[in-house]
């Protein structure tokens, strides 16, 4: 029986957020915080291993309390439990930090049920680094496995799991022994509409949430802002590139002008030949 | 830690069937100012199986001296056996800067060793500056999704570490004959100390657009309306003899591949030519093009922010206006050509 942990965090979305242009901060009541959308694939793999080879999909999270939201998707795509460590001793952390404190969570879930295998994201769309993963990877000191689209095999006897990693012009497979940690592609699957009964399941479901004082051996320097090496010392919005000239007149005056444009560069048009 | 002892620029150097890709060029060409301007030393970072050879290539692209671990453990790049010896090198040499190809390996690599050192990374930089006296890297970002810029400082740790996006920083022209020192180290790791292997590598036979090398970019965004629509991109792209791209919101639509967008996301694309047809401009858009030497946009509203990133804009219906110029370029090409034959 494989016990899955995968890593799942709430982020704003991006993609509709609002910035205020005079202090270059997120106005974070347009943004509606989500579970980071490359998480999804992560659970999603985790509770596809499940029912390929039986066992537990617990899914952790280091954030604000309102990220119980996020684990309740989490629920819904078909995670088994799920831990919350909130406490204002983890703000402001960087990925070093981070990493820090969710290989704390993992290492207290383990104790309670040792984990085979953890899945992360590839990324997140807030931090946006993908550092995280084998971050974690290598304070539980087990091997990191990235870019990974295909989980190939699992074999918990016999202790080593098969993975295809993503190349630039292909893939590789690779074997781990395990327990080992992957950061999963969005290609991995496709996360499909959730089942009514883990709707069911969600909306009643209350998960694990720990402080700081329930976690074991912690060092506090190595938490949140303190246990960051990385400052952000500026902001600033991008520059606006400059605005060019618009090509007025006709369609076919505005084609004659740009036509002028392209034929300036006409040195690379020339290699075209026999193309 | 005594900041004294920790000098000098290092770039992981990647190599890729026997060459070393462009990302690592532009990093030395980054390193090189960086360490010019502290005064210090530019090194490389070399990792494999025969790659040894490679050192000139990373003298003649700017170097002074090229770390070397050239041993049979180092065939497959595998995170476990690379970090080692980079945390060797880096715990015995003392770099002040750690530079990494915001690649998957690089990235890759940088997340494990910076965690061991451990010390602060920095992601996906797209501008680099160091402070003369201090040595403090100033690593700039994209953030929030591109929304904001945002400096990165690592003040308490060294070295200071950071991966860059491919295609923002230029690489030095090559100075052939360009030399430097070659430190050749090894790392005592047995095959059964590593717990992965790549038990085979499997290359797509298919061959793959890579649209940050093309010299012409026809890229179309969502305002083509559907796939078909989009096939006026490809026809464009015939015409001119350019390479295809798309907005993300075409990849989403799937009517095109991941391999072709351009963006935060997506590639970083610097073409001499870069035409925009139904793309509105979006900020994750703009950071991956604009850089290119010609952009041209085309689209319907005139208020479409594409407008103020490009050299030249069209105000009008791609549908009306991309025929008329395939057709007209065509023509003028074929003219061309015949004075061309002509004057010889
Ligand atoms: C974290 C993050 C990362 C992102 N990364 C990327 C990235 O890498 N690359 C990227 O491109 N986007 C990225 N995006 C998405 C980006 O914000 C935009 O949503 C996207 O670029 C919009 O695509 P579009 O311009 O094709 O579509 P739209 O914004 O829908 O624009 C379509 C345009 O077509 C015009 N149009 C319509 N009909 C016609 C016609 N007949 N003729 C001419 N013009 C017409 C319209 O006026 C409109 O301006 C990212 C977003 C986030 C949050
Ligand atoms: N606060 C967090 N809580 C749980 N998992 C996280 C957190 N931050 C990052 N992760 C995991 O690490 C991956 C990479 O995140 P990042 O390095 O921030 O891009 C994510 O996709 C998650 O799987």
């Amino acid at each position: 029986m494989l016990h899955i942990v995968a890593c799942i965090k709430q982020v704003p979305d991006t993609k509709i957020i609002k910035m205020n242009p005079k202090t270059n901060t997120m106005d974070r009541r347009t943004a509606p915080a989500i579970l980071n959308p490359y998480d999804a694939h992560a659970v999603e793999e985790a509770v596809r291993l499940r029912e390929r080879y039986g066992g537990t999909v617990s899914v952790v999270t280091m954030g604000p309390p309102p990220a119980v939201k996020a684990i309740k998707k989490c629920i819904e795509i078909g995670a088994d439990e799920g831990y919350l460590i909130t406490d204002r001793r983890f703000a402001g952390a960087d990925t070093l930090a981070t990493s820090y404190a969710l290989t704390k969570a993992i290492e207290k879930i383990s104790q309670m049920n040792p984990v085979d295998l953890v899945i992360c994201g590839k990324m997140t769309i807030d931090g946006d680094t993908g550092q995280v993963g084998p971050g974690i990877a290598r304070r539980l000191d087990i091997p990191p496995l990235t870019s990974v689209n295909k989980v190939v095999e699992v074999n918990r006897e016999e202790g080593y799991a098969v993975v295809h990693r993503k190349l630039e012009d292909g893939f590789e497979v690779v074997r781990s022994s395990l327990p080992c940690l992957l950061s999963v592609e969005k290609t991995i699957n496709e996360v499909p509409y959730s089942p009514f009964p883990n709707m069911l399941k969600a909306a009643q479901y209350q998960p694990h949430i720990w402080s700081v004082d329930d976690l074991e051996d912690v060092d506090i320097k190595q938490l949140g802002l303190k246990g960051s090496p990385t400052i952000v010392s500026k902001v600033w919005a991008p520059p606006k590139p400059e605005a060019g000239e618009i090509l007025e007149g006709n369609p076919r005056e505005q084609v004659e002008q740009l036509l002028s444009v392209l034929l300036e560069k006409k040195e690379l048009f020339s290699s075209k030949e026999g193309v | 830690m005594d900041f004294q002892d920790y000098q000098g620029v290092w770039v992981f150097i990647e190599e890729k069937d026997g060459e070393i890709p462009s990302v690592s060029l532009e990093l030395l060409g980054a390193g090189r100012k960086l360490a010019d301007k502290r005064g210090v030393e530019l090194a490389g970072i070399l990792i494999g199986e025969d790659i040894k050879h490679l050192a000139q290539t990373v003298f003649e692209y700017g170097a002074d001296t090229v770390y070397v671990y050239d041993q049979p453990i180092f065939k497959h790049y595998r995170t476990e056996s690379f970090m080692k010896a980079l945390l060797e090198c880096s715990n015995k040499y003392k770099p002040e800067i750690i530079l990494f190809g915001a690649t998957s390996t690089g990235k890759d690599l940088a997340s494990a060793v910076a965690t061991d050192l451990p010390t602060g990374l920095t992601a996906d930089t797209t501008e680099l500056d160091v402070e003369e006296d201090t040595g403090l890297l100033l690593a700039s970002r994209p953030a929030f999704g591109g929304n904001i810029m945002a400096t990165i400082l690592c003040k308490k740790y060294r070295p200071q570490m950071a991966t860059v996006r491919a295609k923002v920083m230029k690489a030095l022209p090559p100075q052939p004959g360009r030399t430097g020192k070659v430190i050749e180290e090894k790392v005592s790791l047995k095959e059964e100390d590593i717990r992965t292997k790549v038990l085979e590598i499997v290359k797509e036979t298919t061959k793959k657009v890579r649209i940050d090398e093309a010299d012409i970019i026809v890229a179309g965004g969502k305002g083509l309306g559907s796939a078909e629509g989009f096939q006026l991109v490809h026809q464009l792209a015939n015409a001119l003899g350019g390479t295809v791209g798309a907005s993300r919101d075409v990849v989403e639509a799937g009517w095109i591949e991941h391999g072709h967008q351009v963006g935060q996301t997506g590639v970083t694309v610097t073409p001499k030519i870069y035409i925009a047809i139904g793309i509105s401009g979006a900020i994750q858009h703009i950071v991956g093009m604009k850089n290119s030497g010609l952009i041209i946009a085309i689209n319907k509203d005139s208020e479409a922010p594409i407008f103020d990133s490009c050299h030249y804009g069209i105000v009008g219906d791609a549908f009306e206006i991309v025929p008329v110029l395939i057709e007209q370029f065509t023509q003028a090409l074929s003219k061309e050509e015949v004075s061309h034959v002509g004057e010889v």
